[in-house]
């Protein structure tokens, strides 16, 4: 019986660079995008999973404009086997609830026994959509884990957490997020690249998904952004080289300060 | 007056002081009501009262230990139902932030996570967010159903404010999921006798400069010189340096103490976004080009294993 993951991932604005608004205060995509680098993390361990089994087919979901085609094709030569694209531009604007009910409706447009998600986007950095997807596909969530594993149908894994670690275990069909401690994820190879390109990557919009307009973008979405202010910039302030008494000014610094 | 809802944060009816401080907020937005859930309620009912909590509603049932998040998802929305809350406050932990969108969820409510302020709005509460890598602040209001917020420790200083604090029982029945997803064991971490990270008001945290595990021990000396936690950047965490648990940045813990103490640290964006919003940041760092420098409020250029013993000393002199 073959075993289906589902791998949401997210094409986002290049965190090294710098981000910003537009007009309307939604993110500004307009910039050069990639894929999430949390997300390789999950395609990672899906593969894992898949090369585990004895029979899996990865297929990777992203929700977003065209050029989120990228970060469809980076999880394709990493070695998934097809891909979804959702695309339509009533989603511009979407919140993560409207994101999820997307990602839900394809997630189960595809089929699957096993959802896995990173532990959150590099841009919106909410890291609550994992659980909003069990929560809507009405199955176990199994999330922030360092450590994974499927064997006769179940999930099981590692939470650390901050007071402590947990071990989980869940049937499928599941929703799982892991960690950037969960494994290194794999360069793609020549070979990889070059599969890619005939890999299937299927187009969908809302209609597909049987999801209304107002479901999504602004309408659909359940707060607002009413101002967006540049961080003034830090003053810089005194930066002293240590001629053997930097450690004494830095201490007078702080108390100064008063934290001393 | 309206009432707000406050999902406890607690070890055993141990409240953290993040829940604190989000009693502080929710006198700005109504009456405080906090919800405990496992045990020792009576324990965490004094304290709570301490910071304004008018009202302790309690449930204590096996699941919300043995199952991961759904179980709390029930008991909060039943929270939900029997109170009609203006807004709803969880703190900003990972656990509370799905259990705060779960609820969102159910609730048909909008969501607004890792608040750094709220205040009290007319058309309901405004809520700060500081995003992408703290180079923007932005206001956000939620404009369907009953707002649910979560917020960042260190957002306000707890103040007390004593009120009733009446334990009440809350009646929780508990949905087919809440046992979907079962913990199968808790390894505790074991205690530092330092301060949490997130939630300390000093922290002192180690880089690649560090260059060894085994000279994590000068960072561990001024922290506790100085009262603080200890951090350390992703390329020390990478390297095993120091515990994953201990990253500060945009893949680990993001900090907003009082005074940030940079060893070792050149400071790129992925540490910046995890720090950045401390009050006061001071680095040492043997880089005088280093981008951290471009942060502080104080900076050393020099070598860390000469400056940081030599402060922690200082510290320990001047304390007495």
């Amino acid at each position: 019986m073959s075993l289906k993951i589902v791998v949401c991932v997210k094409y986002v604005p290049d965190a090294t660079g710098d981000r910003g608004f537009t007009e309307d205060l939604t993110t500004d995509r307009e910039s050069e995008g990639l894929l999430s680098e949390l997300d390789e993390y999950a395609v990672e361990q899906a593969l894992r999973i898949a090369e585990d089994a004895d029979d899996a087919e990865v297929t990777v979901v992203t929700a977003g404009p065209e050029d989120a085609n990228d970060a469809l094709r980076k999880a394709l030569s990493m070695g998934a086997d097809k891909a979804v694209h959702i695309e339509d531009e009533d989603m511009v604007g979407s919140d993560v609830f409207a994101t999820s009910l997307v990602l839900a409706k394809a997630v189960e447009h595809v089929g699957y026994d096993l959802v896995v998600c990173g532990m959150a986007s590099t841009d919106g950095a909410m890291g609550v959509l994992p659980a909003l997807l069990a929560e809507r596909l009405q199955v176990p969530q199994v999330t922030l884990l360092s450590e994974v594993s499927v064997a006769e149908g179940e999930v099981t894994g590692r939470r650390d957490g901050d007071a402590a670690t947990e071990r989980l275990q869940a049937a499928l069909p599941a929703v799982v997020s892991v960690t950037d401690q969960s494994g290194e994820a794999r360069y793609p190879s020549f070979k990889g690249i070059m599969a890619a390109k005939k890999k299937p990557v299927e187009s969908l919009d809302l209609e597909d998904l049987d999801i209304e307009t107002e479901q999504v973008g602004p309408e659909g979405s359940r707060t607002k952004v009413e101002s967006a202010t540049p961080r003034p910039a830090r003053t810089a302030g005194e930066v002293v080289t240590d001629e053997g008494d930097g450690a004494e000014k830095l201490a007078a610094f702080l108390a100064e300060r008063k934290f001393v | 007056m309206a009432e707000v809802l406050v999902l406890v944060d607690h070890l055993e009816g141990a409240v953290r002081k993040p829940t604190l401080e989000l009693l502080t907020l929710a006198r700005r937005l109504g009456d405080p009501v906090a919800v405990h859930l496992g045990p020792g309620a009576e324990t965490a009912a004094a304290t709570l009262a301490e910071h304004g909590a008018t009202r302790v509603l309690a449930a204590d049932a096996p699941e919300f230990a043995d199952y991961l998040v759904a179980p709390k998802v029930d008991a909060l929305r039943a929270a939900v139902d029997a109170v009609s809350p203006a807004v709803v406050l969880v703190s900003s932990s990972p656990e509370g932030k799905e259990i705060a969108a779960r609820l969102a969820l159910r609730t048909d409510s909008g969501l607004l996570t890792d608040a750094v302020d709220i205040t009290a709005g007319d058309e309901g509460p405004v809520v700060s967010q500081s995003v992408f890598a703290a180079a923007y602040t932005t206001t956000s209001r939620v404009t369907q159903g009953t707002p649910v917020i979560t917020v960042k420790p260190n957002a306000v200083t707890p103040e007390p404010a004593q009120a009733a604090g009446t334990v009440e029982e809350l009646s929780v029945s508990f949905g087919p999921l809440a046992t979907g997803t079962r913990v199968v064991s808790r390894t505790p971490r074991e205690s530092t006798g330092r301060p949490e990270l997130t939630e300390a008001a000093i922290v002192v945290s180690g880089g690649r400069g560090v260059n060894g595990a085994e000279n994590f021990a000068l960072i561990e000396a001024l922290a506790d010189s100085l009262g603080g936690a200890v951090g350390a950047s992703r390329a020390a965490v990478d390297a095993g340096w120091y515990p994953h648990s201990h990253q500060v940045g945009q893949t680990g813990k993001t900090v907003s103490p009082q005074l940030y103490v940079a060893a070792g640290i050149s400071g790129a964006i992925q540490h910046r976004a995890g720090m950045q919003t401390s009050k006061t940041i001071v680095a040492i760092n043997k880089d005088s080009d280093a981008p951290i420098f471009e942060l502080v409020d104080y900076g050393v250029v020099g070598d860390l294993f000469e400056v940081v013993p030599a402060l922690t000393e200082q510290v320990n002199t001047r304390k007495g």
